[in-house]
């Protein structure tokens, strides 16, 4: 088995299916109708990608596996998903936040993705950047809306960004893993992603008249390399819930 | 008073089956019929998401979970153009909001159920979906130019729902023992609300007769009702399901299924707001747009901004 491709895909497919899982929550929940069909055209989108490279990765692996195999049966430590990906919807700012960064981290990785030389991974990408295109404008849209709308929003969608800002490095955190499958042309080296990243959240901060956040260094431990915030233990106890209560069965 | 000779024209179009648009003349009552029943149409679509989004965070496959988010998706899709359709009678959709906050505007009782397993999800599919596409079908050829038409377009998108519940109850029925119980549980809670969905018999509907006359409903509760027992008891047949019905069978001379009397005493009490869903749902509903109020607020006051910036420009 190729160790390498198969982590890196489980990495790309666990940042869209938890981030999807969270939209999933968010169901019949939005400011308006309008919101609630834009957020689960989006929450459909990181869904497809994720089955897609849960799919790719249960045949790297091989011995039968499924893609549900690995999204129902797989333990809390062996997600490799994002810290940002994994916090809960506390608001609608919190939630276009963490949304809006994603997307944009989303959209630079998927833009060098569809060159890969890996045709699975090419071909997912060139479905994904369409997607993830619309998902960035969207919420680069919603984040200058919320910081020119109102006092409130401006101060609710300030105050997401700096709690979240935490959480951004970890996008950036590279490996041997991404590194050696740069090499070869199949997957990107994310600490490479980070300038193009910065120019457009300074970009779209500057015309929401947001502060970029004070950065800070935080110890923290990556969920990229299996270790959680508290909150992934919970969001997969819901999420595994029938298959693990019935392992016998088929859904 | 309305002018008799407005209202002998407006009948004589609806008897030549010429479609009612927003800007003719319309006697009040048709107004206010059509502003009632679309609205609570509406609303069903959309405290319709409850009970399905209950389980969309627990659906037990990628398939299934992609599927329920595409189906509620469609749901909220549907609330929209009924919103939309509902406005061009001159209500405007937070007054419609309000009015469901109130109390004062109904949504489908049958919304009211809990889904307490993931063969709910399937039995919503098939039998509250199958339920409403009978009623929906028949809807197409209401009176009303924007209702029909939001119906022609709800009508493609409700039988891909009720295929989709069908499959997930088809599965369980097939599966294991524990999973065929499920299904079968799901039959029995969901059965009698499902035949509810066609309100009150004829006789006893205070909107019916009037709603015929004028084309806003096609067929009368009691058609619309056996079409939807006639169709049903043979999809639940060949997956070995039982109907919780002891008088339930076909009746040789009329061709179609008979059943036992409705308790409408359950129906009555689930739609004066004693089911045991309707203050979660409704307090649900509330409580997701009071919290989103800021987000409205911030999103006018943007679009006031940049109007009063390209005025200015």
């Amino acid at each position: 088995m190729n160790t390498n491709l198969y982590t890196y895909c489980l990495r790309l497919a666990d940042n869209g299916l938890i981030l999807s899982h969270r939209i999933a929550e968010y169901c019949s929940a939005g400011p308006q109708l309008e919101e609630d069909l834009a957020i689960t055209n989006v929450g459909l989108d990181l869904l497809g990608q994720a089955e897609s490279f849960l799919k790719y990765a249960a045949e790297i692996k091989g011995g039968g596996i499924t893609e549900d195999d690995l999204a129902y049966k797989r333990k809390e430590k062996d997600f490799l998903c994002v810290h940002l990906t994994e916090i809960p919807n506390f608001d609608y700012a919190y939630i276009m936040a963490r949304q809006f960064l994603m997307d944009a981290f989303n959209f630079y990785l998927y833009s060098k993705l569809v060159n890969s030389k890996d045709d699975i991974i090419a071909g997912i990408s060139a479905k994904a950047i369409k997607e993830v295109t619309y998902h960035l404008s969207r919420s680069s849209d919603w984040i200058v809306r919320l910081g020119q709308g109102t006092q409130e929003s401006h101060q609710r969608i300030q105050t997401a960004f700096d709690e979240l800002w935490m959480f951004t490095d970890e996008l950036f955190e590279s490996d041997e893993i991404e590194k050696s499958l740069e090499k070869e042309g199949i997957g990107v080296d994310s600490s490479t992603l980070k300038k193009d990243w910065q120019m457009k959240i300074n970009e779209v901060f500057s015309l929401a008249g947001i502060n970029v956040p004070k950065i800070e260094k935080h110890s923290l431990q990556y969920g990229k390399f299996g270790l959680h915030t508290e909150y992934l233990g919970y969001l997969l106890a819901e999420m595994q819930h029938i298959p693990l209560l019935y392992p016998d069965a088929k859904w | 008073m309305e002018d008799a000779k407005k209202l002998e024209e407006f009948q004589a179009k609806i008897d030549a089956d010429i479609k009612i648009e927003p800007k003719d003349w319309m006697p009040e009552k048709y107004r206010q019929n059509l502003v009632r029943q679309i609205s609570q149409h509406a609303h069903s679509e959309i405290i319709g998401m409850q009970p399905e989004g209950n389980w969309l965070t627990r659906a037990p496959s990628l398939r299934s979970k992609k599927i329920l988010m595409a189906k509620i998706q469609d749901e909220a899709g549907h609330g929209l153009y009924l919103y939309c359709a509902a406005e061009t009678l001159g209500v405007s959709r937070e007054q419609f909001l309000k009015w469901l906050h109130e109390g004062a505007a109904k949504y489908s009782s049958v919304f009211n159920y809990p889904t307490l397993t993931w063969a709910d999800i399937g039995a919503i599919g098939w039998l509250v979906d199958g339920a409403a596409i009978v009623n929906q079908v028949s809807l197409q050829g209401t009176s009303y130019g924007p209702y029909s038409r939001a119906m022609v377009k709800i009508c493609k998108e409700e039988s891909f729902h009720q295929r989709q519940g069908y499959e997930i109850i088809a599965d369980l029925s097939k599966g294991t023992e524990e999973q065929k119980q499920m299904a079968q549980d799901a039959l029995n809670r969901w059965w009698w609300p499902s035949i509810m969905m066609f309100g009150p018999h004829d006789g006893d509907s205070a909107h019916s007769n009037q709603s015929l006359k004028w084309k806003i409903k096609r067929e009368s509760n009691d058609e619309l009702r056996q079409r939807y027992v006639d169709k049903t008891i043979h999809q639940g047949e060949i997956l070995g399901l039982t109907f919780p019905d002891e008088n339930l069978k076909l009746n040789e001379q009329t061709g179609h299924y008979d059943i036992s009397p409705i308790d409408w005493d359950e129906f009555w009490n689930v739609v004066k707001g004693n089911g045991p869903g309707n203050r979660i749902r409704l307090a649900h509903h509330i409580k997701a747009h009071d919290d989103g109020a800021w987000v409205r607020e911030a999103a006018i006051a943007y679009r006031n901004k940049m109007n009063a910036k390209s005025k200015i420009a």
